[in-house]
C-alpha cells in the first residue's frame, strides 16, 4: 500500500524525477553559459532562462514528440527540454560548425529539426503568426499534432499577435500560445506598456479559450498545457495561457537592471521551481540528499561535456558563407 | 575643443531641438525610463518629462504610425527604432504612409518626422540582427535618407533632420556610439544632400558613407604607403546622392571603388555606378569596382562574418584592381 504523502501526489514518482533532472539541467547549462559569455568564449545577445524552467518542463510532458515548438531568442532550454544534446546548444553558441544551427544562428538561433523545435525568432513578436502557420499545416496535412508557440510579455503589445489570434481562434487551429510573463520587457515593467496587466484577458477578446497559470510550478504548468493541447488535438482550437513567471538575471547578460530592486528578485527566488519539486520529492521520500547529489552530478557532467566539445569544434570554414541561403545548391550568388 | 562621444552628439542635437523648438517630442522603446537601449537619450527624461520622452510599447508599426499622423498635424517626432531591423514591422506606415502623404494629399499635409536608431551589423549577432537597409530606404521617393559616419556631422545631420519638413530616415550604429570626437559647443547645423571630402587624392576615387567608410578610411592610409593617392568621399546623405561631387572627383581621378555594408543587389553601389558611367563615361580608366557585403544574410560566427563584410584588404585589392597593380 502507498504511503499517505505518495496519495497525495497526481504525479508519478517518475515524472518528477524527470522534471527534476530536466529543469536541473536547464539551470546548470545555463549558469554555464552566463560563465562562459564573461570569458567572452560566447559573444553577441545571449538571453538566459534561469527562473523560467517550469514552463519548458511542463510542456514537454504534457506534449508527445510529434508536437512541435516555436519560441523567441530566450531560446537555449527548449531544445534540451525537448532532449537535444546540450553540447550542441553550446557549440552554437561558440559559434561552431558543430553547433545545431551550425555556428549560423549563435544564441537566438537555437533550432533542431530532429526534436521538432522550430527556433529561435529575433523579432519581438514575430514568431506568433509563425506559430500559428506551423499549426495550420498540421491541421491541412490531417494530423492531431499540435503547435505550442512561446512569447516574451512584451510581444503581446505586437499587432501580429492580435492577427495571429484573429485567425488561429476562427480557423480552429491547433495551436497552444504561451506568454512567459516574467513581467519585464528589458527594462519595461508590463504595466507600464498597456491598462491591460492581465495578459490572459487579450485571448478573451477573439473568444480564446485563456487562462493564468503560476509559471513557477511544473505541476500547474502541465495540467494547464494537458487540457490545452487536448483541445487543440480534437479540433477545438487554439489556448491563450499566461504563464506567470520570473527571469533571475538581467534581460541579456548587459543589464544594469536598474528598473527593479534585489529584494523582488530575492523574493521570486523563494519560489523557485526546481526548489519546489525537491521539496514534494523528498515529502514523498522519493529522493534524499545522495539522490540529489548523484543528479547534480550527472548534469554536471553532461554540461562539461557540452563546453568541452564547445571548445574543441572548429568555427564554420569561410565557404560556409554561400551554403544554406536557398534550397537550390547553384543558386548564382552576386559575388561582387 | 571637448571631446564627447557620437550618442552625446545625437543626445545633444535631439535636446537643442527639443529646447528651441516645444513640437518636436522623442518616442521608442526603453527611450526614457531606461535612458535608451544604447544611452543615447540619457537624461532627456529628467530634463524634457514624460509628456516629450515617451516610451512605447513594442509596437513598432503602431508608434511609427502615431508619429506620422502627429507628424501631418503639427508636431515634429522623432521615433527611435532600436534597430532598424525591427523598422521592418513599422515599415508600411514609413513607406505608405510617411513617404506618401505629400504627394496623395496634392501637398496639402507634409510629415515633419525623423525615424533614428542604429542600422547595419555590429558584432556576432546573426542575420536577424545585422541588417543594412540604407538602400531599401533611399529607394522610396518621399524619404530623405541620412547615414553620418561620425559624431560630429551626426550631430549638424540630425538638427537638420528634425528641422526638415519631410520624413527622415537617419540611420546610425551601435559601433560608433562610443566613439569620441570634438565637437564644438556653439550651435551648428549641416545641410542634407551634401557630400564630405574626406580626403583628397589624385589616383582613385573611394566613395562610402556610415560606419563602414571607416574601412575606406583605413584602406586610403594603407594605400598612402605604397604611393597611391586616394581620394575619400564621405555621401552623408543617400537619398538625396551629392552626385556632383562624385562626379567631379572621378573626372580628375578616373576610377572609383564604392565600399558600402548593404548587401549588392540594387544598391547605393549600383546607382552610383550607373549615374558614373552615365555623366563621366569618357572620364572612366577602368571599370568600375565596389566593396559590398556578401550576397547572404550575415551569419553569426566570426569566420563567416570576417568573410562577409568589407574590409581593408579587399577595399585595396578593389583599388589595385582599377590601377590594374594587382
Ligand atoms: C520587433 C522588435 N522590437 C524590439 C526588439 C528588441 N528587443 C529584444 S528583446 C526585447 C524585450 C522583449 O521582452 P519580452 O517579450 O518580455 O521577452 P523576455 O526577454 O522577457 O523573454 C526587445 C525590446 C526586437 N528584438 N524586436
Ligand atoms: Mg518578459
Amino acid at each position: 500500500m502507498a504511503k499517505t504523502a505518495e496519495k497525495k501526489s497526481k504525479f508519478s514518482k517518475e515524472q518528477y524525477m524527470k522534471w527534476y533532472e530536466s529543469m536541473l539541467l536547464m539551470r546548470r547549462f545555463e549558469e554555464k553559459t552566463g560563465q562562459v559569455y564573461v570569458q567572452q568564449k560566447i559573444k553577441g545577445f545571449c538571453h538566459l532562462y534561469i527562473g523560467q524552467e517550469a514552463i519548458v518542463a511542463g510542456t514537454v510532458s504534457a506534449t508527445k514528440k510529434e508536437d512541435k515548438h516555436i519560441t523567441a531568442y530566450r531560446d537555449h532550454a527548449h531544445p534540451i527540454g525537448l532532449g537535444l544534446h546540450p553540447k550542441y546548444v553550446m557549440a552554437e553558441m561558440y559559434a561552431k560548425i558543430t553547433g545545431c544551427s551550425k555556428g549560423k544562428g549563435g544564441s537566438m538561433h537555437i533550432f533542431s529539426k530532429e526534436h521538432n523545435f522550430l527556433g529561435g525568432h529575433g523579432i519581438v513578436g514575430g514568431q506568433v503568426p509563425l506559430g500559428a502557420g506551423i499549426a495550420f499545416a498540421e491541421k491541412y496535412l490531417g494530423t492531431d499534432n499540435v503547435c505550442v508557440c512561446s512569447m516574451g510579455d512584451g510581444a503581446v503589445r505586437q499587432g501580429a499577435l492580435h492577427e495571429a489570434f484573429n485567425m488561429a481562434m476562427t480557423w480552429k487551429l491547433p495551436v497552444v500560445f504561451i506568454v512567459e510573463n516574467n513581467m519585464y520587457a528589458m527594462g519595461t515593467s508590463v504595466e507600464r506598456t498597456s491598462n491591460v496587466h492581465d495578459l490572459w484577458k487579450l485571448g478573451l477578446a477573439y473568444d480564446m479559450p485563456s487562462k493564468p497559470v503560476d509559471g513557477l510550478t511544473v505541476e500547474s504548468v502541465h495540467e494547464a498545457m494537458e487540457e490545452a493541447v487536448a483541445r487543440a488535438r480534437r479540433g477545438d482550437g487554439p489556448t491563450f495561457l499566461e504563464m506567470k513567471t520570473y527571469r533571475y538575471k538581467g534581460h541579456s547578460m548587459s543589464d544594469a537592471q536598474t528598473y527593479r530592486t534585489k529584494e523582488e528578485v530575492k523574493e521570486y527566488q523563494k519560489q523557485d521551481p526546481i526548489e519546489k519539486v525537491i521539496d514534494t520529492m523528498k515529502k514523498n521520500g522519493w529522493i534524499d540528499d545522495a539522490g540529489i547529489e548523484a543528479a547534480e552530478a550527472r548534469v554536471k557532467a553532461l554540461v562539461d561535456e557540452s563546453v568541452q566539445f564547445a571548445e574543441e569544434s572548429p568555427y564554420p570554414d569561410p565557404s560556409e558563407l554561400y551554403k544554406d541561403v536557398y534550397a537550390d545548391a547553384d543558386y548564382p550568388y552576386i559575388l561582387e | 575643443m571637448r571631446v564627447i562621444e557620437f550618442r552625446e552628439a545625437l543626445r545633444e542635437a535631439m535636446s537643442e531641438e527639443m529646447r528651441r523648438d516645444s513640437t518636436v517630442f522623442l518616442m521608442g522603446e526603453e527611450v526614457a525610463e531606461y535612458n535608451g537601449a544604447y544611452k543615447v537619450s540619457k537624461g532627456m527624461l529628467a530634463e524634457f518629462g514624460p509628456k516629450r520622452v515617451i516610451d512605447t510599447p513594442i509596437a513598432e508599426l503602431g508608434f511609427a504610425g502615431i508619429g506620422v499622423g502627429a507628424a501631418t498635424n503639427g508636431l515634429r517626432p522623432i521615433v527611435e527604432f532600436m534597430t532598424f531591423n525591427f523598422s521592418l514591422v513599422a515599415i508600411d506606415q514609413v513607406i505608405n504612409s510617411a513617404a506618401k502623404m505629400l504627394s496623395m494629399s496634392g501637398g496639402q499635409y507634409n510629415v515633419p518626422i525623423v525615424f533614428r536608431g542604429p542600422t547595419a551589423s555590429a558584432g556576432m549577432l546573426s542575420s536577424q540582427h545585422s541588417q543594412a537597409f540604407e538602400n531599401w530606404y533611399a529607394n522610396c521617393p518621399g524619404l530623405k535618407v541620412v547615414v553620418p559616419s561620425n559624431g560630429y556631422d551626426a550631430k549638424g545631420l540630425l538638427k537638420s533632420a528634425i528641422r526638415d519638413n519631410d520624413p527622415v530616415i537617419f540611420m546610425e550604429s551601435e559601433q560608433m556610439y562610443g566613439d569620441k570626437m570634438e565637437v564644438p559647443e556653439e550651435e551648428y547645423i549641416i545641410p542634407l544632400g551634401v557630400a564630405d571630402v574626406k580626403k583628397a587624392g589624385t589616383d582613385v576615387t573611394i566613395v562610402s558613407f556610415g560606419k563602414i567608410l571607416k574601412v575606406a578610411m583605413a584602406a586610403a592610409a594603407e594605400l598612402e604607403k605604397e604611393g597611391i593617392s586616394a581620394e575619400v568621399i564621405d555621401l552623408r546623405t543617400v537619398r538625396p546622392i551629392d552626385y556632383d561631387t562624385v562626379i567631379n572627383s572621378v573626372k580628375k581621378t578616373n576610377r572609383l571603388v564604392i565600399v558600402e555594408e548593404a548587401w549588392p543587389l540594387a544598391s547605393i553601389s549600383s546607382e552610383i555606378t550607373f549615374r558614373v558611367q552615365k555623366d563621366a563615361f569618357d572620364y572612366l580608366d577602368a571599370p568600375i569596382r565596389r566593396v559590398t557585403s556578401a550576397d547572404v544574410p550575415l551569419p553569426y560566427a566570426p569566420t563567416l562574418i570576417e568573410a562577409s563584410l568589407p574590409n581593408v584588404t579587399r577595399t585595396v585589392k578593389a583599388v589595385k584592381d582599377v590601377l590594374y597593380k594587382n
